[in-house]
C-alpha cells in the first residue's frame, strides 16, 4: 500500500509559447502511514505534485502508482482514487457553501453514494476528529473563526475516510493557537488513524516539529528528500533557494564554530537546549576534575 | 499629545435582527489607553479574535467607538468634519494584497489616492515614482499588479499608501498570505518607511520575528491590553506570553528551556546573535 511516483514530467500549457515545465522527473515512494511534509517556496512545484496525487492534473509523462495499480490506466476508477486519497486546497474555507456545518461536511459521503446513516455517522465522526462538538452541529460555516472554518473543511475530507491526507498549507492565514490546533489535529490523525499526511509547508519550524521525512522541492525538481535534520544540514543551500532552515540550526552551527561541541543536527528548540545543556555540564564537569587534581 | 491617543476606549459589535434591533453585543476592545508619539514602530501582538484589528481599524475611523475617544494628530475620529484629514493621516494596510489593487498597471493603482484627494497631476507623479522607489517596485511600474507576486503586490498597495503622505500607516497582517521571502521584504520596507520617511508606523501581526525590530510591543487579549514594552521586556516573559497562546521568538525559546535547566542565563534574549553572546559569556564566567 503506497504511492509510487515514477518519471513524472508536468509541464503548463504544453506545445504552445507558454509552455513551463512545472514538475521534471520526479520519482518518489510514499510509504503508508508515513508523516511527510513537501517544502518548496512559491512556484517550485509543490502544489502541482501534489494535485496528482489524487488525478487533478493528469502527467504530461511518466506513471503514479497507488497501491501498484497504474491510475493512468484504462479503466482505472479516479472516483474510488479521489475517495482514498483526500486532498485540502490552501485557503479551504472558502469551499464551504452549505447552509450549516454538518450538512457542508456530509456532502463529501454522500457523492460517495452512501447510506444515509453511514453518512451521518461519519460525519459526526470527522467532526469529532477535528475537534467541532455537537454544538456547531447546525451553525452556519460563516459564523465559524477562520481556524474554525478550516477545520470543518478538513472535517469535510476526512468523511470521505481517505486513506492518505494531502494538505496543502493547512495553516496559512492562520494565528498560532490556530496553526497549533491543526496541525496537533492531523498528527493525532495521523497517530490514530494511521494514514498517511502529506503536509505542504513554507514552514520549517512547523515542519521540523511533526514530519519524519521532509521534500523538498525547488524549480520543479526534487532537492532532498531525508529526515529533517539531515535535511537542514544543508541550510546553506535551503537558503540559496529561497527557503530557510529553523533558527535553532543556525544557533547550532554559529555556536560550533566558536568551538563549542554541540549537535549541529537539533532542529527543535528542545533538541537545542538539551545539547547546549550537555556542553555546559561537560564545562562544568571537566572544571571539577581539573581543581580536583589540583 | 502623541499622534495616536486612545483613551478608555470600547467597541462592540452589535448583531441585528431582521426588525434591526439590538438582538446581542460583543465587546471587541475593552477600555483601551494607549498613546503613539510621532516616528514611532509599534507591534500590535494578539491572536485572532484579541481585538487587535478592531483597534486597528479605529485609527483611521473606518470603525467609530462604542465608548470612550481615540485622537489621531489630535483630531476625534467621531468629529464627522475631520473625516477626511483623519484618514489623510493615518493610512491602511490589509491583510489580503488582491483585495486593495484597483489599478490595471502598478503606477495608476499608487496614483489613486493622490489623485482622489486632488493632488496636481505633475505632484501625482512625483509622488508615485517617490513612493514607488521607496518600497523598491519602480521597475515594475508598468506592470500589471496581476502578474506580480503577493509580496509585490502588498508592497504596491504599501506604496499606494505613501503616496497620500500619511503620517502614520496601520499595517493589519500584511504578511499573513505571504511567503518567507515576500514576508521578508514587505517588513524590509516598512522598517525603511519608518527610519527614512520617519512614517509612523502600527504593525499588527503574529509573526514574532516581525516585531523584534519594534520600539515597542503591545499584547492584546480579550479586548484588552495585556502586555507592553520593549521587545525584550515582553519577550522575557516566555510563561506570560505562552498563557496567551502566542509564539516567542526561537532563540527565547531555547534560552527559556536552558533556564528551566537551571543555567542562570539572561531572560530577554530575542535573536541567535544575543544568544550565542551569553552563552559564551556564561561559559567564561564557568570558567574563571
Amino acid at each position: 500500500m503506497s504511492i509510487r511516483i515514477e518519471h513524472l514530467n508536468y509541464t503548463y500549457s504544453n506545445g504552445t509559447v507558454f509552455e513551463q515545465h512545472a514538475l521534471k522527473d520526479i520519482n518518489l515512494e510514499l510509504p503508508d502511514g508515513q508523516f511527510i511534509g513537501i517544502i518548496g517556496h512559491t512556484g517550485s512545484g509543490k502544489s502541482t505534485l501534489i494535485q496528482h496525487l489524487n488525478g487533478l492534473l493528469k502527467a504530461t509523462s511518466g506513471s503514479i502508482y497507488y497501491n501498484n495499480e497504474d491510475i493512468y490506466a484504462e479503466g482505472y476508477s479516479m472516483k474510488q482514487l479521489r475517495s482514498k486519497v483526500g486532498l485540502v486546497f490552501q485557503y479551504p474555507e472558502y469551499q464551504l457553501f452549505e447552509t450549516d456545518v454538518f450538512t457542508d461536511v456530509c456532502f463529501g459521503p454522500k457523492n460517495l453514494g452512501l447510506e444515509n446513516d453511514e453518512i451521518e455517522r461519519r460525519a459526526a465522526e470527522a467532526l469529532k476528529l477535528v475537534g467541532l462538538g455537537e454544538e456547531y452541529y447546525r451553525v452556519s460555516p460563516f459564523e465559524l473563526s477562520g481556524g474554525q472554518k478550516r477545520r470543518a473543511a478538513i472535517a469535510g475530507i476526512l468523511a470521505m475516510e481517505p486513506e492518505v491526507l494531502v494538505l496543502d498549507e493547512p495553516t496559512a492565514g492562520l494565528d498560532p493557537r490556530g496553526r497549533d490546533d491543526i496541525l496537533d489535529q492531523v498528527a493525532r490523525l495521523h497517530q490514530e488513524r494511521k494514514i498517511t499526511v502529506v503536509l505542504v509547508s513554507h514552514s520549517m519550524e512547523d515542519v521540523a516539529r511533526y514530519v519524519q521525512r521532509i521534500i523538498v522541492m525547488n524549480q520543479g525538481e526534487v532537492l532532498y528528500d531525508d529526515e529533517p535534520r539531515k535535511v537542514f544540514c544543508h541550510y546553506k543551500e535551503l537558503e540559496a533557494v529561497g527557503l530557510a532552515a529553523p533558527q535553532e540550526v543556525y544557533l547550532m552551527h554559529e555556536l560550533a564554530a566558536l568551538g563549542w561541541d554541540v549537535d549541529t543536527d537539533a532542529a527543535t528548540a528542545g533538541e537545542a537546549a538539551e545539547s547546549i545543556a550537555r556542553c555546559l555540564k561537560n564545562a562544568e564537569a571537566k572544571k571539577k576534575i581539573v581543581s580536583g587534581e589540583r | 499629545m502623541g499622534i495616536i491617543k486612545a483613551a478608555k476606549l470600547a467597541f462592540d459589535y452589535l448583531k441585528l435582527d431582521e426588525n434591526g434591533n439590538v438582538e446581542s453585543k460583543q465587546r471587541a476592545v475593552d477600555g483601551v489607553d494607549l498613546e503613539v508619539e510621532a516616528g514611532d514602530f509599534i507591534a500590535i501582538l494578539g491572536h485572532n479574535g484579541s481585538g487587535k484589528s478592531t483597534l486597528a481599524k479605529h485609527i483611521n475611523a473606518i470603525l467609530l467607538p462604542s465608548e470612550g475617544t481615540l485622537w489621531v494628530d489630535g483630531k476625534d475620529t467621531q468629529d464627522e468634519s475631520k473625516l477626511w484629514e483623519i484618514r489623510q493621516t493615518a493610512g491602511m494596510v490589509f491583510q489580503n494584497p488582491d483585495n486593495q489593487i484597483i489599478g490595471t498597471i502598478v503606477d495608476e493603482d499608487v496614483g489613486f489616492g493622490p489623485e482622489n484627494m486632488g493632488v496636481p497631476q505633475e505632484e501625482i507623479w512625483q509622488r508615485v515614482e517617490s513612493s514607488l522607489r521607496s518600497v523598491g517596485m519602480w521597475e515594475y511600474r508598468s506592470h500589471s499588479p496581476n502578474k506580480l507576486s503577493g509580496g509585490q503586490k502588498q508592497r504596491v498597495a504599501i506604496a499606494g499608501v505613501v503616496a497620500m503622505k500619511p503620517k502614520c500607516i496601520v499595517l493589519d497582517e500584511p504578511t499573513a498570505m505571504l511567503d518567507p521571502n515576500g514576508r521578508k521584504d514587505v517588513i524590509r520596507t516598512v522598517h525603511e518607511l519608518n527610519r527614512k520617511e520617519h512614517v509612523t508606523v502600527i504593525l499588527i501581526t503574529h509573526y514574532m520575528e516581525e516585531v523584534i525590530d519594534a520600539d515597542r510591543v503591545i499584547v492584546m487579549d480579550a479586548g484588552k491590553i495585556v502586555m507592553q514594552g520593549t521587545p525584550h521586556e515582553v519577550f522575557g516573559r516566555v510563561e506570560e506570553l505562552k498563557s496567551y497562546r502566542l509564539d516567542v521568538p526561537q532563540a527565547t525559546l531555547v534560552t527559556h528551556d536552558l533556564r528551566k535547566m537551571g543555567f542562570d542565563l539572561r531572560p530577554d534574549i530575542l535573536s541567535n546573535e544575543e544568544l550565542v553572546e551569553e552563552l559564551q559569556a556564561y561559559r567564561d564566567r564557568q570558567a574563571s
